[in-house]
């Protein structure tokens, strides 16, 4: 493998308590030396970035991810899906298990990872809780685990039975893995389309209550607080109420390990940005309320959310030209979570980047234990993201990298130009070449 | 808010939702809130002269222009009411049924608007149980798409017609409007408000009339989040005490329909919410009764009530067709005449 240098940069890396310019040596892979501009040691022979101007950083990781493969290529492939990461600066993506089948078993999970695949950066296969995700029969965690898999869930299909979530967080922390919880009691949900209050009644739509996610972050915290191991690790996905919010603060302070991600539309964009039954502005959790979504932000800027991770749930554009009850919840989000994420928490709300950084690389690198990346201290893998802070620049769809187009952020200001995404000492995105 | 909640809140810039791009089509009615107060009048003025007009004077207005009527849901009134204006009118229509069509084949609602479309058809009404149904039609084929109804939404002809009948009884001669014109009035609608467009498009049309809108009914079917549909909007959950503050009394039918697993125990329910003869003579002697339709005769009200001197029923029936002429006509002509 070649080696490349990234010269001139001004290297933030969070986690390694690094904000100055640096030179950056890659080698087979692995971050092999940094240091102040034009002292680089062994740089013969290696390729070489000019990142003058540019700001470097630890490939970003988004840890709740949809690629669709197996089963749904005409939504996204592996190849698509990982190509759109890596434009949006992504040097790792964790990809959930509903696809078709449901991935559930060592054969999917292996197949996903398979260089076949043709993935543009790393994918991390998160497994099935359940066989076929219907909320009954464990799997073979340690198997998983062994092939691959980061973590559990039954994204998108909750896990409703005590005993069942229960089973799960015993025998994941048994395995060392953890569990991601969609947390919705879809008791509370059936036949809804957007979050429950004046808006849904106005649209004549069914709503969703805060309550159907509040009340099973609250009961699965429970059931971790029975457990008494500490080792348990109970990851709250996408997480959208104030109320959900304020159960996993609660816990914290109770010293359980109970984590969780929020996804940009959910600090950006609340149930009015529906308009008039925008299928771009469905999805599972909902759009909540502007009392939820201050809460969100509040939660980002106070430190109590771990990760910004983006649900990227890419449809066919005829799938979402439905009637607005009828269409699947979902939207795209590799490409414009650095650009929102910068645009707004940095420089509307006053981030500091390097925090906004650290909940898109360091901190969901530890949430699911990915050893070696979420940094880049020496040793570590090659996995960066170049971009230009300063550039802002208009996000359309169409121009996109991802298979499908459906966002509600065509047309948005973003902040912040990706130049190039290298993983593992490979160039995975150029903006020059794209 | 949970205690453990942060106590400090920032005053923070958000993304403001985008303006509405619709309606595409000058000549589409989607929502009440689509018409001005202007709007409202002239379609009120309209359906009054196109009802007077010389049959085979008013048959050439839309001479051989084509209608196309889509209908995913039942309807006797609606789809009569807009069939014999359009036709009234001198246009062609066509009716597609979800039955009987590709519909049942799985073809999208879009993919019947363009077939429509490119049939020749130059305005569609729609009847759908989806909410939103009319918008989504309306941004892919860009015709002039009139709501007759999208699920649990609106039902913009039904709140003129209704509008209509009320300025009949209550301001007899009166069809310029403004946002006086039903100022002391206060109209009352009861029963299954979550699921009715009827209700919905009253209460969003009537206020800005100067109309207070008094909702009615239990819990189940009218949750408290009605009263910030908009303004000028109140619940008062005692029918009686309703009753006596109302000069037009709207009652509902429960929709069985799209109940969704709701049970409701209809003996309570008539004994709390049934507009009898007994209490329109005790509560409101002088106010006029208006229902929709269909009627569910001894459920909602008694047979008396709906054949009764008070009952606007039938009346509203016949309104329909002069609004929906006067629609129809604004549809076709919207572009080339420019009335709004």
């Amino acid at each position: 493998m070649t080696a490349l240098v990234i010269r001139g940069g001004h290297l933030i890396d969070p986690a390694a308590g690094v904000d100055a310019l640096k030179d950056i040596l890659l080698k087979d892979g692995r971050v092999a030396e940094i240091a102040s501009p034009g002292k680089l040691k062994s740089v013969e022979g290696a390729e070489v970035l000019d990142a003058t101007g540019l700001t470097l950083a630890p490939g970003l990781i988004d840890i709740h991810v949809h690629l669709r493969e197996p089963g749904q290529g005409y939504k996204e492939t592996i190849a698509t899906g990982t190509a759109a990461a890596a434009a949006g600066g992504f040097t790792s993506v964790a990809a959930m298990p509903n696809t078709t089948p449901v991935n559930d078993s060592v054969e999917i999970t292996r197949w996903m990872q398979s260089p076949e695949r043709n993935a543009s950066i790393r994918v991390f296969p998160i497994a099935a809780a359940t066989r076929g995700s219907k909320g009954e029969t464990i799997n073979d965690y340690a198997a998983l685990k062994s092939a691959g898999a980061v973590a559990v869930s039954d994204d998108g299909r909750p896990i409703l039975k005590d005993s069942v979530m229960r089973e799960v967080l015993v025998a994941a922390t048994r395995a060392g893995l953890s569990v991601i919880q969609h947390a919705e009691d879809t008791r509370l949900t059936q036949g809804a389309s957007m979050n429950l209050g004046p808006v849904s009644f106005k649209l004549g739509l069914r709503g969703m209550p805060a309550e159907a996610e509040s009340s099973m972050v609250e009961r699965d915290i429970r059931l971790v607080t029975e457990l008494r191991d500490p080792r348990a690790h109970l990851h709250v996905a996408h997480t959208s109420t104030a109320a959900a919010l304020a159960a996993v603060r609660q816990a914290r302070r109770s010293g359980l390990r109970v984590t969780c991600e929020v996804a940009p539309h959910h600090f950006l964009l609340t149930e009015e940005h529906v308009g008039l039954y925008d299928t771009h502005a469905k999805m599972c959790p909902p759009l909540r309320s502007a009392a939820d979504r201050d809460a969100i932000i509040e939660g980002i800027l106070d430190g109590i959310v771990d990760a910004i991770a983006t649900d990227h749930a890419p449809h066919a554009t005829h799938e979402k030209e439905v009637e607005f009850e009828h269409a699947p919840n979902g939207i795209t989000g590799l490409e414009t979570a650095l650009g929102l994420s910068l645009y707004w928490l940095h420089k509307e709300w006053k981030l500091p980047l390097g925090r906004v950084l650290s909940l898109l690389s360091a901190q969901p690198a530890a949430l699911l234990g990915l050893k070696g990346r979420g940094t880049l201290a020496v040793g570590s893998f090659a996995d960066v993201v170049v971009f230009d802070p300063k550039a802002e620049w208009t996000y359309r769809a169409t121009e996109g990298k991802s298979k499908s187009r459906n966002t509600p952020f065509d047309g948005w200001t973003m902040q912040g130009k990706v130049r190039w995404t290298i993983s593992e000492g490979r160039i995975a995105y150029n903006a020059e070449t794209a | 808010m949970n205690p453990t909640a942060p106590s400090v809140r920032r005053q923070l810039k958000t993304p403001p939702a985008s303006a509405s791009p619709f309606p595409y089509n000058p000549g589409s009615l989607l929502s009440v809130l689509d018409l001005s107060l202007e709007g409202v009048s002239k379609i009120l003025n309209r359906a009054t002269v196109l009802e007077k007009e010389d049959p085979l004077v008013r048959d050439r207005i839309l001479a051989k222009r084509r209608v196309a009527l889509l209908f995913y849901e039942s309807s006797t009134r609606t789809r009569t009411s807009f069939e014999l204006a359009a036709k009234s009118l001198g246009a062609d229509t066509t009716l597609v049924s979800s039955l009987s069509s590709s519909i049942e084949k799985g073809e999208s609602l879009k993919d019947t608007g363009l077939t429509l479309r490119a049939l020749g058809a130059e305005a569609i009404i729609l009847r759908h149980n989806s909410s939103g149904a009319a918008w989504l039609l309306e941004a892919e084929t860009r015709l002039p798409v009139l709501n007759a109804g999208d699920g649990m939404h609106e039902h913009p002809t039904q709140a003129l017609l209704d509008l209509r009948t009320i300025l009949t009884h209550l301001r007899p001669g009166v069809e310029t409007v403004d946002a006086e014109t039903l100022a002391g009035v206060t109209v009352m609608i009861v029963g299954d408000i979550l699921h009715s467009r009827v209700a919905r498009s009253n209460m969003l049309l009537l206020p800005r009339l100067g109309a207070r809108v008094l909702l009615c009914g239990p819990k189940e079917l009218l949750p408290e989040m009605a009263a910030q549909a908009g303004p000028g909007i109140v619940i008062e959950r005692d029918f009686e005490a309703a009753l006596r503050q109302s000069q037009a009394v709207m009652m509902l039918r429960i929709q069985a329909e799209r109940l969704a697993g709701l049970q409701l125990d209809l003996d309570e329910y008539k004994a709390s919410y049934q507009l009898t003869g007994q209490r329109l003579a005790t509560f409101a002697p002088s106010s006029v009764v208006l229902h929709p339709g269909p009627i569910i005769r001894g459920l909602e009200v008694t047979a008396g009530v709906a054949d009764g001197s008070q009952s606007a029923i039938l009346e509203q029936v016949h309104n329909g067709v002069a609004i929906r002429m006067a629609v129809v006509e604004r549809a076709l002509t919207a572009q080339i005449g420019g009335r709004a």
